[in-house]
């Protein structure tokens, strides 16, 4: 019926016009969700800027060796003799950012601190995911009990504000070390991956595509492997940006509380403000405000590119 | 409806008891127990045993566990471990302090953050929305203790507008009726006191806001942008509704309701946010309270109330947030 | 003097880095007094753009409107917002698709029938409340007074869609907008709701633009048909005319493919073929032609005119010639 008539039927210039018009149209329209929105995410400034800061910060911490003029943690006999309870020294030949208040090179802390900060930062997300994640696959994927257990035990967790929760572990920690601090704040943070996964795996139990492998009699941990998880990992991607700007200000938060990492060697900037930097304040500010400074936009640079990405993958913001 | 709040109140009582039963359970499970870490490693044997005696640690796990769930119930939290002074004493002493600055906070945080995401949305991708965002975006992610010294750095050293620390100005000679100085000075007609605490109120109520101001400002400008996609604002606008009407009862009624929630989390974060502000202000409530208790050997005693009652705090005003949701929300009202 | 008289409107949309587009291409066609006037076609068609721009109800954002909406002589798309909002609700009325979503979910009924003539005939709120159950029983939901205090999700579907058409003529305005009011109901409740319709049409008489892409109802419904694609009117005729003997290829595909009690059994339904993507530039030719069983060489090239005011096309389905 239909196969009579048609662009078959028209002279070959014009038929090729057509098809070439329609091709060209079709092009901006069906193209698939993820590459939909990473074109969204390229062509917003937000993005692009959260990701340069992100970028220019990974740069400085693996390449810190090489970029910093000076060993972090050797102090400096020209700049220890100058240094007195009021008075430390700014910016000499050699030093750009001035001494420490034991003599260090502060532009070499400054650097080698991208690098600590990164490490506090991705371990605790990563730690905090991995619990979580796990903890809420089980759940959705198990239900009844298991369920029931896992969500009684997050609602412990989250039955203080997350800082609070932080500074109770370590609290309750007979010593703080890097490592107290690390798993405080990723503790803080698996209750919110728990709940986060186990609400996207409940929601997919009944969706059609997990049905219908189902009814193919893929079997679950298949079924909850291969089609169920990788649906939720956008989610959990967004979530672990976002989190990592939290960590990082909630390690600095403990610092600043003396709950930090005690090793006064380590050049990390939440220790940096926390301890020196506040301390300090009055008699030389800088030492607060570059690692503030620093905290404030790798934190902004996860925020901005975390809620890009959730924007672009918001089905609701297609085209 | 009273049923729900009945099972909300058992959900409540059951995570409060299983938190302090972590706590319990950890403590004792800490190297050399709980006396080890009130004491450090170098006490003496014949001190350690007579702690250990006198707070009752020799009996068996059970026992303990059993006392201890007793007096968490009665509030009885022993003595702290620092003064000697009965825990109830030295946290109801600090706990107006902490009240005062965390309602400073949160009327702030309101009072400046809904109408500015509402403006924000309104001029939404012109200059005013701009500015907001990024204003707000520095907002959460500044270390709130630093805004806190730069603040006082700024406003209280380079210009003497504010007190840099402390409830009050020493020997003002207030009468203290509330702890709640603000307060007190209304009753006692003292109102100099009032001015005086308000005034030294001024900067760490703002330096708390900071956080829940930023997200209260960013949800409400989000939520209201979400409303004005709504059909019913076409179909209010379709009737030829005055833009105030159309603003007042069918825009802000709806977009506030997410907000509320938010302000329901970020009204419990603030006691968080309250123990750093009140380190650098010097402010003597919770806060300082529980730094103090933690810095300078581990008080526990002072340390389980407290966890205690930021616990109950917190999810009580989350209670009460998903309750006024019934009142606010017709359709949460009928389920 | 036609009531509405819309003529080469035109809206593109155009949003931050993406390429214009152009939803409605210069549609004109007038409503007379009373009359009920249908816009058909499939969905992106451009009729519910259409409609919105006559209201004014466009977002300003990323909208550019062009063209003239003559509402009893003054051009709508020329009065400043408030003079336009001094109309809406009181000369025009509109309903809507989805009439869950298109009322306030947390105002009472009550209010949101009480608060058009709060706004347009000056009433105070008991005596606007007190016309509210009337109007809220002639449009037949029953026990009124108590679902003035009830909210939008204590209503069955058709309920709503009837307080929606209760708030949308209770100004009594001289035009109705009806932006395919029965796609989102039950089928046994998509007739009652065009019986009521058309009821209250006939009995007041409002003028009716009916917006759909089911022809049934034009059938039941309209005195004139504008057939919509691509942006632009393809063919214009009476009801019975256009039914009888379509002209248009994409208008006799549409209604080829409704199922018909009548027709043979075991006869395959017709479909147009492609989809509503797969189209031209009317710069280019006719926009229909790569789904047009009918299309002929002279169909690309250059835009169709609207000829004789009422068809655009090429090569028309021929006239049954009488035996």
């Amino acid at each position: 019926m239909s196969g009579s008539g048609g662009i078959a039927t028209l002279a070959d210039h014009k038929r090729r016009r057509v098809e070439e018009l329609i091709a060209r149209t079709s092009e901006a329209g069906g193209v698939s969700l993820i590459r939909d929105a990473g074109r969204r995410l390229l062509r917003n400034p937000t993005a692009v800027v959260g990701a340069a800061i992100i970028l220019l910060f990974l740069v400085i911490a693996i390449f810190a060796p090489l970029v910093a003029p000076h060993d972090p943690v050797q102090r400096f006999p020209e700049l220890t003799r100058d240094l007195t309870v009021d008075h430390i020294p700014g910016a000499t030949a050699g030093h750009p950012l001035g001494s420490d208040p034991l003599g260090r090179d502060f532009a070499s802390r400054m650097i080698y601190g991208a690098r600590q900060t990164l490490f506090v930062g991705v371990l605790a997300t990563l730690i905090g995911l991995l619990l979580g994640v796990l903890l809420g696959v089980i759940a959705g994927a198990v239900g009844g009990r298991v369920d029931m257990v896992v969500m009684r035990l997050t609602d412990v967790m989250l039955a203080l504000p997350s800082l609070l929760l932080a500074i109770t572990l370590v609290a309750l920690a007979s010593r703080s070390t890097q490592w107290t601090v690390i798993i405080a704040v990723a503790v803080v943070n698996v209750p919110i991956f728990a709940r986060l996964l186990r609400g996207s795996m409940l929601a997919q139990r009944e969706s059609d595509h997990v049905l219908a492998a189902r009814a193919l009699g893929v079997k679950r941990h298949d079924i909850v492997l291969r089609h169920m998880l990788p649906n939720s990992l956008t989610a959990v991607i967004v979530q672990a940006t976002l989190t990592f700007a939290v960590a990082i200000l909630d390690a600095a938060a403990l610092s600043f509380l003396g709950l930090g990492d005690p090793d006064i060697n380590r050049a990390e900037w939440g220790l940096m403000l926390g301890v020196d930097g506040v301390r300090y304040f009055e008699v030389r500010p800088e030492l607060a405000y570059f690692p503030a400074l620093a905290i404030i936009l790798v934190a902004l640079g996860f925020t901005l590119l975390g809620e890009s990405i959730r924007e672009a993958l918001d089905p609701k913001n297609r085209r | 409806m009273v049923r729900v709040i009945l099972r909300r109140l058992i959900q409540l009582i059951a995570t409060v008891i299983a938190l302090m039963t972590l706590v319990f359970f950890w403590l004792r499970s800490l190297p050399g127990g709980p006396v080890d870490a009130l004491l450090g490693e170098r006490a003496t044997p014949q001190t350690r045993e007579l702690l250990t005696r006198a707070l009752g640690y020799d009996q068996p796990i059970w026992v303990q566990y059993g006392r201890f769930l007793k007096n968490v119930v009665t509030g009885n939290f022993g003595n702290s471990i620092r003064t000697g002074e009965p825990v109830t004493e030295v946290i109801s002493r600090a706990f107006p302090a902490t009240i005062e600055l965390a309602v400073a906070a949160i009327i702030i945080a309101i009072g400046l953050g809904i109408p500015l995401g509402y403006l924000a949305a309104r001029h939404r991708g012109r200059l005013l929305d701009n500015a907001t965002i990024i204003v707000t975006l520095v907002g959460i992610s500044i270390p709130i203790f630093f805004l806190g010294y730069l603040l006082k750095d700024w406003l209280t050293q380079d210009i003497h507008l504010f007190p840099p620390s402390g409830r009050i100005t020493t020997g003002l000679g207030n009468t203290d009726v509330t702890g709640f100085f603000v307060l007190d000075g209304l009753l006692t007609r003292e109102l100099d006191a009032s001015a005086d605490a308000l005034w030294h109120l001024v900067l760490p109520a703002f330096t708390l806001a900071t956080i829940p101001l930023a997200i209260i400002i960013r949800i409400t400008r989000a939520s209201v942008l979400d409303v004005l996609d709504e059909d019913y604002i076409r179909t209010a606008d379709a009737k030829g509704l005055r833009n105030a009407t159309v603003r007042k009862r069918h825009v802000l009624r709806n977009a506030l309701l997410p907000v509320v929630t938010t302000i329901g989390l970020q009204t419990g974060a603030l006691l968080a946010g309250a123990v750093l502000t009140e380190k650098v202000y010097n402010w003597g409530g919770l806060g300082t309270l529980i730094t103090d208790s933690i810095s300078g050997g581990r008080d526990y005693p002072v340390l389980q109330a407290l966890i205690l009652l930021a616990a109950v705090v917190f999810i009580v005003v989350n209670l009460a947030v998903d309750l006024s949701y019934a009142f606010i929300d017709p359709r949460v009202r009928v389920k | 003097m036609a009531l509405l008289d819309v003529r080469d409107l035109s809206v593109v949309f155009q949003r931050r880095g993406t390429r214009p587009v152009t939803a409605v291409d210069g549609v004109s066609f007038t409503v007379e007094p009373g009359q009920t006037v249908g816009l058909v076609g499939e969905s992106g068609c451009g009729k519910s753009v259409t409609s919105l721009a006559i209201m004014g109800l466009l977002p300003r954002r990323g909208n550019t409107v062009a063209g003239e909406v003559l509402f009893e002589n003054t051009d709508l798309l020329k009065l400043r917002p408030a003079e336009l909002r001094d109309r809406r609700g009181r000369d025009i009325g509109m309903i809507f698709q989805d009439p869950l979503s298109s009322l306030n979910p947390v105002i009472p009924l009550g209010l949101q029938v009480a608060e058009v003539l709060e706004r347009h005939q000056g009433r105070t709120r008991r005596e606007a409340l007190r016309e509210a159950r009337g109007l809220l029983d002639a449009v037949g939901i029953p026990d009124p007074e108590r679902r003035l205090k009830e909210f939008p999700h204590q209503l069955s579907g058709g309920m709503r869609q009837r307080a929606l058409i209760a708030i949308a003529l209770a100004c009594k305005p001289r035009l109705l907008i009806a932006d395919e009011p029965t796609t989102a109901l039950d089928v046994t409740i998509q007739a009652q709701i065009l019986t009521l319709l058309k009821e209250l049409v006939d009995n007041s008489g409002t003028a009716l633009v009916m917006i759909t892409h089911d022809l049934g109802v034009v059938a039941g419904l309209c005195d004139t048909v504008n057939v919509l694609y691509a942006g632009k009117v393809v063919e214009r005729a009476g009801r019975h005319h256009l039914f009888a003997e379509p002209r248009h290829p994409y208008t006799d595909g549409l209604l080829q493919s409704v199922p018909r009690l009548d027709a043979d059994r075991g006869g395959r339904l017709h479909q147009i073929r492609g989809s509503v993507s797969d189209n031209i530039p009317w710069s280019e030719g006719c926009a229909f032609a790569p789904r047009c069983d009918r299309v002929i060489d002279d169909c690309i090239g250059e835009t169709v005119p609207l000829l004789g005011g009422a068809l655009r096309c090429t090569n028309p389905v021929p006239k049954e010639v009488p035996v």
